[in-house]
């Protein structure tokens, strides 16, 4: 009589976690040298960081946030980068086969900070925003590393149609 | 009067019960397969618009969509949309559109086009689609039930 007990609870249980992983969020840990020095400032410890899924449930993400997305070119493969450009955005590339690239509708510009070490949409031009799949919102372990994730964007990475109305407002 | 302990108690093993199966819905529609209709003219005529197709979500997950298998993904100029298309090119095929347009599909991409070519938003319009907005696979057509009947993987093979 144990093990029917067992296994049924083990039917419900599974999928209330699954659910809960699946809505509200996860945490992984974050693999390369693409996004130093936010995330694995050196080589030695690897950090782990929580994926709010919950925050994209509408796809709604804004410039300067670190997302994980699918990534295009191997869609078994998760990668995690900061997101520079919306749709609509004309960003200045890095390497691109274009100088300037305007972001097409429900399509985003992913970089990571680590310029030269990262296989990004410099490399793969926009991304399909169906691709992302969650928000890095914090660290949490090593716990020295402890810390939410800042959204921010270099200045030097400001798409150009924000740096000309910053420049007239001035 | 009910005392309060049994309407709390009574409370309590309802919202779990709705919990409990709402989680295992949840996992149902998203790993194993779901019901969806399709809206639009663009697979005419081998799915009408308002038709009910049932669709199963672990052949896309495993990557092991063929050619000819008619899928259901994110759009890719709008994510809270889907649609629709029959796979026509994997990666390393060579397609071509229009006159004078030809391209090879690249790596973790494929190529989707509509059946009914004349009418249909599709690759030849927003290039390859990444395979990760792939979310099922169609099976079946549950709706109308004069049409009930599995799908054909009708491997297109003309030498455009």
């Amino acid at each position: 009589m144990r093990l029917p007990i067992f296994f049924k609870s083990l039917l419900v249980g599974v999928p209330i976690g699954v659910t809960f992983f699946d809505t509200v969020g996860y945490v992984a840990r974050v693999d390369g040298v693409s996004m130093q020095p936010s995330l694995n400032p050196d080589t030695v410890n690897q950090d782990y960081v929580f994926l709010n899924r919950w925050a994209v449930r509408f796809y709604q993400v804004s410039r300067g946030e670190i997302i994980s997305l699918t990534s295009p070119k191997d869609p078994g493969q998760m990668i995690i980068k900061r997101l520079v450009g919306i749709e609509g955005d004309v960003i200045q590339t890095l390497g691109y086969k274009k100088e300037y690239v305007k972001v097409p509708q429900g399509h985003c510009w992913v970089e990571g900070d680590h310029t030269g070490h990262t296989l990004d949409s410099n490399s793969f031009g926009p991304i399909a925003l169906g691709l992302v799949t969650a928000k890095a919102s914090c660290i949490v372990w090593p716990p020295s590393r402890w810390q939410r994730l800042k959204s921010e964007l270099p200045s030097s990475r400001i798409p150009v149609n924000l740096k000309r109305k910053f420049f007239e407002e001035k | 009067m009910i005392p309060f302990k049994t309407i709390s108690t009574k409370l309590f093993v309802v919202v779990g019960c709705v919990i409990k199966y709402g989680c295992i819905a949840h996992c149902t529609f998203e790993f194993i397969g779901n019901f969806t209709v399709c809206i639009g003219p663009s697979m005419e005529p081998t799915i009408q618009s308002k038709n009910v197709i049932l669709t199963e979500n672990i052949t896309p997950r495993l990557r092991r969509i063929r050619k000819g298998d008619i899928v259901i993904a994110r759009s890719p100029s709008n994510p809270r949309e889907k649609i629709c298309k029959r796979v026509i090119a994997l990666p390393g095929d060579r397609v071509s559109w229009g006159l004078f347009y030809s391209d090879v599909v690249p790596r973790g991409y494929v190529w989707l086009e509509g059946d009914n070519k004349n009418n249909s938003t599709d690759s030849r319009n927003y290039g390859p689609v990444p395979q990760g907005l792939i979310l099922g696979r169609a099976v079946c057509k549950v709706w109308p039930f004069q049409e009930i009947g599995l799908f054909a993987n009708k491997v297109i093979d003309d030498p455009r």
